[in-house]
């Protein structure tokens, strides 16, 4: 039997589509790339369907699939979502994309959300992703205060545009405190291994740099920094997606939290009253979607007084992290005095920040 | 007391018993693991076993299951051939990847023609591709006397980085503002591996893993090369009087084995994964040594283990995201199949005696 077949067979039946509206709760399914227990960015995103359970109660039901490989695996388990009659579905990665968009254009009835993607080819796909960015400028200006070294590190995941943004953000504001400050860049080719993390921060660490930023998922930077403070060292973290709250009050200083909850309870909301549309969205600090979470008190006051006043003036749109004057790194201009980058320059961005020494690997 | 009495030849019946005894120890164990889990044991079996081939959505998953099998038959074909002869290869999926690389590199070169020579060229150079990679353990071996399963096993760490620095780089698809992975090669159709006859998942892998079966079974029960080889497996110095030549069999069977591996990413990277990304590879080349030996090294052995083992992950993706089932737990359970596997063999080469025997 084809798709066409079976899906007028299940309309006649009255199996799929809008015809299941009525009473039966709105079925949501999740695609995970890594397990709900990474501590980190499949963490969050099942903290926001349960979210969801908890808004919604007995009106929705959520099912959810974790470790799915981004590549051939990943379009059967879509469909097996897709056949077991869930209303809307969440692919939570990028490597998701294309994946989602085949089996969008063979369930037109059910809506689909591609996480950190671009690709809408059918009208019921819709894109989102957060600003990180906008946290990293926040981490960036308490780095700026830490550092003794006038070294921090970033441990990036893959040289995609959403983390030379945060490179690049962090950098800038740390700068703005400290004008000696140096940008260590080192990438993982990974969103989650903690053998290769760990290394990565030891190396980092071994070259005297006192502040590590990630953006991988597991904590085993936090855990080589605490062991190297263990050792009379003097190193700092962030936590990444998640709280990583387990490392306070340091090594784990701050940290940048994705809470994609407003945004599922928003999404299911509009499809259950049928107002879904397709959209692309990327949301922040304002929305709620990056969160910084608690800054300890192994942070000076004044640096702390400052990130919260970030924190503030992001949140209310009063301050864009990219505002002029910015150099590229080779010393040309990107945004005069007080010019504001535009979403679309960020979303593929390709290129570091003046300041900012070594090449992003083409 | 019990003992273990070596027979002196391995038992057929047990060889050929084995294989069975182990899928239902697995299922006992397996039960009694999503028992404990909380979840229903039969219906997380039932989940697993007998929805993709009888289920209700069956029509869609049974296609799956050839999409599925087709690549860890491929592979796990070669590479038994080289078991046979005592030459492991443990990296066919570094062999997978790069046979995936350059078939897809060869045929972006040419991008956007249409032409209908791209797709030949580019399974000629996924499995080159695959070839030469084992070429590296293969020469090693002969010429330095280094160990293959060592550096056929390092070099998928390299294959890996490989990967990555051609989904974020040098493969990149140009179109995509920086994003990473390759152009879409399912979605062009001058290197598309599409379903030959639409819904039955038979692609030109699953055609070319029967033919790598066929010539695999006739190599090695009708071949001289293939007595060879099992001559050199069983019994390496009556090979060497009988005029084997050890380096010409490695590089054979290492060769051949990566071969295939090249060809399985090849098909695989055009078809049902469709392009190179950062995660393109799937431990299908290390699935295929589970599946070679379920198979008992057998070609058609294989084929029905390449199926149990893909109805494992097409059911083991069902019972994950119906039942709630732990995602490591389907990982345990296919690993419980191994394990018991290789603890199950002991009985087809020792036979267990009970009670007080002489000492030795």
């Amino acid at each position: 039997m084809t798709f066409k077949t079976f899906l007028a067979l299940a309309a006649t039946l009255g199996l799929a589509g809008p015809a299941m509206a009525q009473d039966d709760p709105t079925k949501v399914g999740f695609i995970y790339v890594g397990p709900i227990g990474d501590g980190g960015w499949t963490y969050q995103h099942d903290q926001g369907r349960l979210a969801l359970e908890e808004e919604f109660g007995d009106r929705v039901e959520t099912v959810y699939q974790e470790s799915v490989p981004e590549g051939a695996d990943a379009e059967r388990a879509i469909t097996q979502m897709a056949l077991g009659g869930a209303d809307i579905i969440f692919t939570t990665s990028f490597g998701f994309g294309d994946a989602t968009n085949a089996v969008a254009a063979k369930f037109p009835d059910v809506k689909f959300e591609h996480a950190t993607g671009y690709k809408r080819e059918h009208p019921n796909v819709s894109t989102y992703d957060a600003r990180f960015y906008e946290g990293r400028a926040v981490l960036g200006t308490l780095a700026g205060y830490l550092t003794e070294t006038n070294k921090i590190g970033y441990i990036g995941s893959f040289p995609i545009p959403e983390n030379i943004q945060g490179i690049n953000s962090s950098y800038l504001h740390a700068r703005k405190i400290n004008p000696d400050v140096e940008m260590v860049v080192t990438w993982a080719y990974t969103w989650f291994d903690p053998a290769k993390e760990a290394d990565a921060a030891r190396a980092m660490i071994d070259q005297g740099v006192d502040v590590i930023l990630q953006h991988t998922d597991s904590t085993a930077p936090q855990a080589a920094a605490e062991e190297a403070n263990a050792n009379g060292g003097r190193v700092f973290t962030f936590g990444q997606a998640s709280d990583m709250a387990e490392f306070k009050p340091e090594p784990r200083v701050a940290s940048i939290i994705d809470n994609w909850a407003p945004y599922y309870i928003d999404r299911v909301g509009a499809v259950m009253d049928g107002t879904w549309k397709q959209q692309a969205s990327w949301g922040g600090m304002p929305e709620g979607e990056v969160v910084i979470g608690e800054i300890t008190d192994a942070v000076p006051a004044e640096a702390k007084a400052a990130a919260e006043e970030m924190i503030a003036n992001i949140s209310d749109g009063s301050y864009h992290p990219f505002t002029g004057p910015i150099n590229k790194q080779d010393g040309s201009e990107w945004l005069a005095e007080g010019e504001v980058a535009e979403d679309g320059e960020l979303a593929g961005m390709d290129f570091y920040v003046e300041g900012i020494t070594g090449e992003i690997p083409n | 007391m019990i003992r273990l009495e070596r027979r002196p030849t391995p038992s057929r019946a047990w060889g050929a018993a084995s294989p069975l005894l182990a899928v239902a120890l697995t299922m006992m164990a397996g039960g009694l693991m999503f028992a404990a889990l909380g979840k229903d044991p039969v219906e997380a079996l039932r989940t697993i076993f007998w929805d993709p081939v009888m289920g209700e959505f069956a029509w869609y998953f049974r296609a799956q299951l050839l999409v599925k099998a087709a690549p860890l038959v491929l592979i796990a074909a070669g590479l038994a051939i080289g078991f046979r002869a005592g030459i492991w290869n443990i990296g066919a999926e570094g062999q997978y990847i790069v046979g995936a690389i350059a078939g897809a590199a060869a045929g972006l070169a040419f991008h956007p023609s249409e032409s209908v020579l791209i797709f030949p060229l580019m399974v000629v150079c996924g499995a080159l591709g695959g070839f030469l990679w084992a070429m590296i353990p293969a020469v090693l071996k002969v010429t330095l006397g280094t160990n293959e399963i060592l550096v056929s096993l390092m070099l998928v760490y390299v294959a890996d980085n490989l990967l990555a620095s051609a989904a974020v780089g040098w493969l990149r698809n140009p179109e995509a503002v920086g994003f990473p992975g390759s152009r879409n090669l399912a979605q062009w159709e001058a290197s598309a591996n599409p379903e030959l006859i639409a819904g039955t998942g038979m692609h030109w892998g699953v055609v070319a893993a029967v033919i790598a079966v066929i010539f695999a079974h006739v190599l090695m029960t009708r071949h001289l090369m293939g007595f060879h080889i099992r001559l050199a497996g069983q019994a390496p110095r009556a090979a060497r009087f009988a005029g084997v030549a050890p380096a010409r069999l490695v590089l054979f069977c290492l060769g051949l084995s990566g071969l295939l591996a090249g060809l399985a990413g090849l098909f695989e990277v055009t078809g049902p994964a469709g392009q190179i990304s950062i995660d393109f590879a799937s431990g299908y080349g290390f699935t295929a040594i589970i599946v070679a030996f379920l198979g008992r090294l057998n070609p058609l052995g294989i084929v029905a283990a390449g199926l149990l083992m893909a109805v494992t992950y097409v059911g083991g993706d069902n019972a994950a995201a119906n039942l709630g089932i732990p995602g490591a737990a389907i990982s345990a359970f296919q690993g419980m199949l191994l394990f018991f596997l290789l603890a199950v063999d002991v009985l087809s080469n020792f036979r267990v005696r009970v009670g007080r025997g002489a000492l030795a």
